[in-house]
This record gives structure tokens, C-alpha cells and sequence, in this order.
């Protein structure tokens, strides 16, 4: 079986392809939070003009149009990155289900492209749940591309050993091992349920109708607010709204209190996962670091979910968390590829004092160590 | 010709005799309990191009509570009259665009009343987008393919009617998103909006026995109900609405 070759320059464009879908959910999230979704009322045109000769007198200083025609610019930006990307996958990827793939983020930012200009035509707030939720896996495939192609994948393809959430024996040692086979399955389900929260939250943001529950810890000075309809005829009476004058109903109320809920949960599943990484594998080893970065990733949205609602949902911080969401999901999703990626089997390492992981690591890339196929 | 000087006679007498029956509900409409502190809308006074058209702070305007506890804009309407369209030669609403505000803010019109968008603000606001909120179905069917139109400064206005009864339709700016103003379509011709200090006036109500209601948009949403005798004389009706 010939090995796979390392192309340094593809995998380069994925990552800069995921990082401009990062920063398009980022401006996207500017959108939603600043309620700019609809400053643009057409679509596939802004304002009658082509989208690409829209006069900047009309959008650079037009409130809100300036972050919905960003938006517009830059997903046409990422919607060609991602062209470049299937293409070249097409013609330089040897493994077949890498270039469809590719041909799979085509189709996602094709759909997502369409998804975004019938939320505006259609005045639908529940397409852009869809179209929030849609980004958000979107992110995760070319985040999985930039993984599959990088040199450290490609190394552990080529060995078959992936050695990454291998057990280390005592002294740094390759023993035989065992397949973490609890662990990958608390990875999947830890980001399951960060995707539910990802939907939980598109869902809030996009009733359109600001913070329905406005403190934290409690909620309405109650661990669980009164959601009958006189109080919450109460509640939208004393509610002075800037921005977001859709009154808040019972459904939004109990929405937050579940993302709130979910939120505990994550932070005590990716706790778990971290701890159990860090118990597992050294603490020198890629996953356990992973584990470690994706624990301090929930922590950061923990506190950036509290100051969304302390500071009644500032735009930047709102969209900062939204970020840090994406971010969060894409983490796990990397953890949950790299652990079932791993053999359900007993992996056999032939034993060598003086190995590490990294050493291991950088063998497995190098070929040095013996297929355990 | 005998004939028609006495019908237009008869016309004019008939016509006299309705104008003599028809009084007026006066009323005025207080606040009880304290309402939530109004806000600084930051986000106008942070915008490049509208902030300068300010000078000082801007606040919201939920609560407009003037001399003696009395509750401007107030929707303050008759319930249960026989539905008439307005006539044509009803003088239309008008709203403007102004400083990136809606002015006024509340409006009530009756049915097949125009409603005239403005848009005098400057040239330096490139634009406003008009996007009207309607609930209510004949409403979102008439509008359904211009629910958000774009307002140029210096544009033409533009002129909306609806031919069914809903309560605070919401218009927003999606290019302000501070700008609001809620429209309240009534399907006759018997209401009236409360001034800055709680007062109102229905006109030309013919004598009998109503049903009144008295709407704000925060302390009263559904609405606050009551009774109305209206003698040739007229009425007056006063409303106390609770903010707890």
C-alpha cells in the first residue's frame, strides 16, 4: 500500500478555509446581535446593485448595512475558499472520500449561500436558526478537512498506529493498549450536546426579542422564574428595550433556563473529559492537551455566557460568544475524530524505553514505527 | 325640480340632525405605580451620522408621563361599533423619519386611512428601510411582498393603508435598529391618541352605549376595558392604568 503523501500547501488552505469560516461566524454573529439581518431587504442583490458594486457611500457608514454586506463579501470570500479547496482535493487528494469531502463543503456552503438569502426574502426567523446551525457544522467540516490533511494525520494514516490517545506504560514506555472506547463515546456525546446548545442558543438569538431572563445566577431573583402569563406580562412591562421590541413569551424564558441547564452539563462533561484524558495519557500527549485547551474553551464561554446577560447582551460580547461556541464544538468534534480514528483493538507498539509521545509522534510521521495493521 | 328641492332639503335636515346627535368623549388617562426608568439609546447616540443629529442624551419613550400622572400614547378606542372603512377624503396619518427616530411614535388610523411615511432626514443617512411588522391576515397579504422597503433621503414618500383591525403594529428601521414606532388600525372611525398629559378626545360619536378601550403599549398591551354612556351632551371617560 502506497503511503499517503504529505501536500504542506493543501492542508495550509484548509486551515486558512476554516479560519475565514471562523471569522464569517464571527460576522455573522455581529449580524444577528446587532439586528442587521434585514438591513439589506434583497438578495442575491443588495439594494438593487450587484452585491460586489454596492457603493461604499451606502454601506460603509450605513449602520446596520455595514455588517450584513460584510457578511454578504465575506461568505462570497469563503463561499470561492471552499471552491479552491474541493477543487484542489479533486486533483491532489489519493483518498476518495477526501475529495468528496471537499465536494461535501461545496454543497454545505452552496446551501448555506441560499439558506442565508431565503432568511432574507423570506422574512423567516427560523431559517436562521438553520442557517446559524448549518455554520456551525460548516466550520466543523473544514476544520475535519484541515485535520485529514495535515502532516500529523497523514503520519498516522500512513503507519496505521495513531498513537495519539494511546496509554503510555510507566517510564514513557509503548505497551500494548486498549482502546479508550468509554472515553470516545463521552467525546461524541460531550459535543452532541454542545451542538443542542449551539441550537439552543441560535434558536434565542434569533426570536429576536433580546435577553428574556436579564440576571444571572438567579433568574427574575428566583433558581427557576415564574412563567405564568401575569408574570410574564410583568416581566415585558418592565422591560425598556432598545433594541429587540419583540415582547418575551413563557417558551423564551424556559429556552434560556435550559440553555443554562445544558451549560452546567458541558462544563461538567468536558471537565470529566479532561480529567479522564489527563488520567489516561500523558500529560505531554496531543489529546490530553486538546481535552485541556477544549476544558479552558468552556470555562471562557461560561463567563462570556454571564457577561452576555450582565451586560444585557452587548453586541461584541454576544458574538463573542458565539465564537467561542463554534470554537468549543470544533474542538470536540477534532477530539471525537481523533479518538474513534483510534483502533477499537489492542494497538501492539514494539516497546522502546526511551519513548514519549512526541518521540512516538514524530516516529509514527516519519514512518519509523511499525504498522500495527 | 319640486322634487329634488325637497330631497336635498330632506338630505341637508338629516344630515344636520346626525351632526347635532353626534358628541364628543373627552377623558384623560393617568398612570398609577412607577414606571421603569427610561434608557439612553447608546446605539443612536454612538452611530457616526445620527448621534450628530442630537445634541445631548437620547432616551426611550415608553412611558410618557406628563402633568398629573397622565399617560401619553395612549391608543384610546371605541369596541364593538359597526366596522366602516375610512372615507376617502379621511386626511391621512402622517409619520416622519427624523433625526433616526420615528415621529410620533404611536399612531392610530382607521381602516383604508393612509398612512404617509416621511423621510426628512439628511442625505448623510443614506438610508432609512421601512419594515412593517402586520399580524393581523388581509394586512400580511396585501404587504407580503413589500414588508421592508428602502427610504432614500429626499425620496418619495411612501404611502401605506390597511384594510384590517390590529393593534400596535410594529415599524422598525433594520438599518437603525433602535427605530421604532407601533401603528394601531382601527375598523372605525372612533379614537384618538392621549397627548403629552393623558388627554383625549373621540369625536362626533353618535348617542348610545359603547364599550371603550384604552391601550399602551406597555402598561396596558390587551388593552384596559369599560362602559360609556354618550348623550347629546357627550362623555367623559377616564382611565387609570397600573405599571407594577
Amino acid at each position: 500500500m502506497n503511503d499517503l503523501p504529505n501536500n504542506r500547501w493543501l492542508h495550509r488552505f484548509a486551515v486558512l478555509t476554516a479560519l475565514a469560516t471562523l471569522a464569517l461566524i464571527g460576522i455573522g454573529g455581529l449580524v444577528t446581535s446587532h439586528e442587521a439581518g434585514m438591513s439589506v431587504p434583497d438578495w442575491p442583490t443588495s439594494y438593487g446593485y450587484n452585491m460586489f458594486f454596492f457603493p461604499l457611500s451606502k454601506w460603509w457608514h450605513g449602520g446596520n448595512i455595514f455588517y450584513e454586506h460584510s457578511h454578504r463579501l465575506f461568505a462570497s470570500g469563503v463561499g470561492f475558499l471552499t471552491v479552491i479547496l474541493m477543487v484542489w482535493l479533486w486533483i491532489a487528494e489519493p483518498r476518495k472520500w477526501m475529495r468528496w469531502l471537499g465536494v461535501a463543503a461545496f454543497l454545505a456552503v452552496v446551501l448555506q449561500g441560499v439558506l442565508g438569502g431565503l432568511r432574507v426574502i423570506l422574512f423567516k426567523d427560523q431559517i436562521g436558526i438553520f442557517h446559524a446551525t448549518l455554520a456551525q457544522l460548516f466550520f466543523v467540516l473544514t476544520c475535519a478537512i484541515a485535520l485529514f490533511t495535515s502532516k500529523w494525520w497523514v503520519g498516522m494514516a500512513n503507519t496505521q498506529h495513531a498513537p495519539v490517545l494511546r496509554s503510555l506504560g510507566e517510564g514513557g514506555t509503548c505497551n500494548t493498549v486498549h482502546s479508550p472506547s468509554n472515553l470516545q463515546k463521552i467525546f461524541l456525546g460531550t459535543t452532541i450536546l454542545i451542538l443542542l446548545q449551539l441550537i439552543l442558543g441560535a434558536t434565542m438569538r434569533h426570536q429576536h426579542a433580546g435577553l428574556s431572563i436579564r440576571d444571572f445566577p438567579l433568574a427574575y431573583g428566583k433558581l427557576w422564574p415564574a412563567t405564568d402569563a401575569a408574570s410574564v406580562a410583568h416581566y415585558n412591562q418592565q422591560r425598556v428595550e432598545i433594541t429587540n421590541f419583540n415582547p418575551i413569551t413563557a417558551f423564551q424564558i424556559e429556552l434560556q433556563m435550559v440553555h443554562r441547564i445544558v451549560a452546567v452539563l458541558i462544563l461538567c462533561a468536558v471537565a470529566f473529559c479532561a480529567w479522564q484524558a489527563w488520567r489516561k495519557f500523558s500529560w505531554r500527549s496531543p489529546a490530553a492537551r486538546l481535552a485541556a485547551f477544549w476544558l479552558g474553551l468552556i470555562l471562557c464561554q461560561v463567563a462570556l455566557g454571564a457577561a452576555t446577560i450582565l451586560s444585557d447582551k452587548a453586541a461584541d460580547i454576544a458574538t463573542a460568544h458565539v465564537l467561542v461556541g463554534a470554537l468549543s464544538l470544533a474542538t470536540g468534534a477534532m477530539l471525537s475524530i481523533i479518538a474513534l480514528r483510534f483502533p477499537q483493538r489492542a494497538v501492539s507498539v514494539s516497546p522502546s524505553p526511551a519513548l514519549n509521545l512526541t518521540d512516538a509522534m514524530e516516529a509514527a510521521s516519519a514512518g519509523k514505527i511499525p504498522a500495527a495493521r | 325640480m319640486k322634487l329634488s328641492f325637497a330631497l336635498l332639503t330632506a338630505i341637508g335636515v338629516a344630515g344636520l340632525a346626525q351632526w347635532a346627535s353626534a358628541a364628543d368623549i373627552t377623558g384623560t388617562v393617568t398612570l398609577n405605580g412607577t414606571p421603569p426608568p427610561e434608557r439612553e439609546i447608546t446605539p443612536l447616540e454612538n452611530d457616526p451620522v445620527c448621534g450628530k443629529m442630537h445634541e445631548g442624551k437620547v432616551f426611550t419613550t415608553f412611558f410618557e408621563v406628563g402633568a398629573n400622572k397622565g399617560l401619553g400614547d395612549v391608543v384610546v378606542m371605541l369596541k364593538g361599533v359597526p366596522a366602516k372603512e375610512a372615507d376617502p377624503s379621511t386626511p391621512p396619518a402622517v409619520m416622519d423619519q427624523k433625526g433616526c427616530l420615528y415621529v410620533p411614535q404611536i399612531v392610530a388610523i382607521q381602516t383604508g386611512q393612509k398612512l404617509i411615511m416621511k423621510n426628512s432626514d439628511p442625505a448623510t443617512v443614506p438610508m432609512h428601510n421601512v419594515h412593517i411588522n402586520p399580524t393581523a391576515g388581509p394586512n400580511m397579504e396585501a404587504y407580503s411582498t413589500k414588508i421592508s422597503q428602502p427610504q432614500m433621503s429626499g425620496s418619495a414618500d411612501l404611502t401605506y393603508s390597511f384594510s384590517a383591525p390590529e393593534n400596535f403594529m410594529k415599524f422598525q428601521c433594520d438599518v437603525h435598529p433602535w427605530m421604532f414606532a407601533w401603528v394601531t388600525v382601527v375598523d372605525n372611525p372612533y379614537f384618538a391618541v392621549t397627548d403629552k398629559d393623558g388627554k383625549f378626545t373621540i369625536k362626533n360619536v353618535p348617542p348610545g352605549s359603547y364599550k371603550i378601550v384604552a391601550l399602551h403599549r406597555k402598561a396596558a398591551p390587551t388593552g384596559v376595558e369599560k362602559s360609556v354612556d354618550v348623550k347629546d351632551s357627550g362623555a367623559s371617560v377616564d382611565f387609570t392604568l397600573e405599571v407594577k
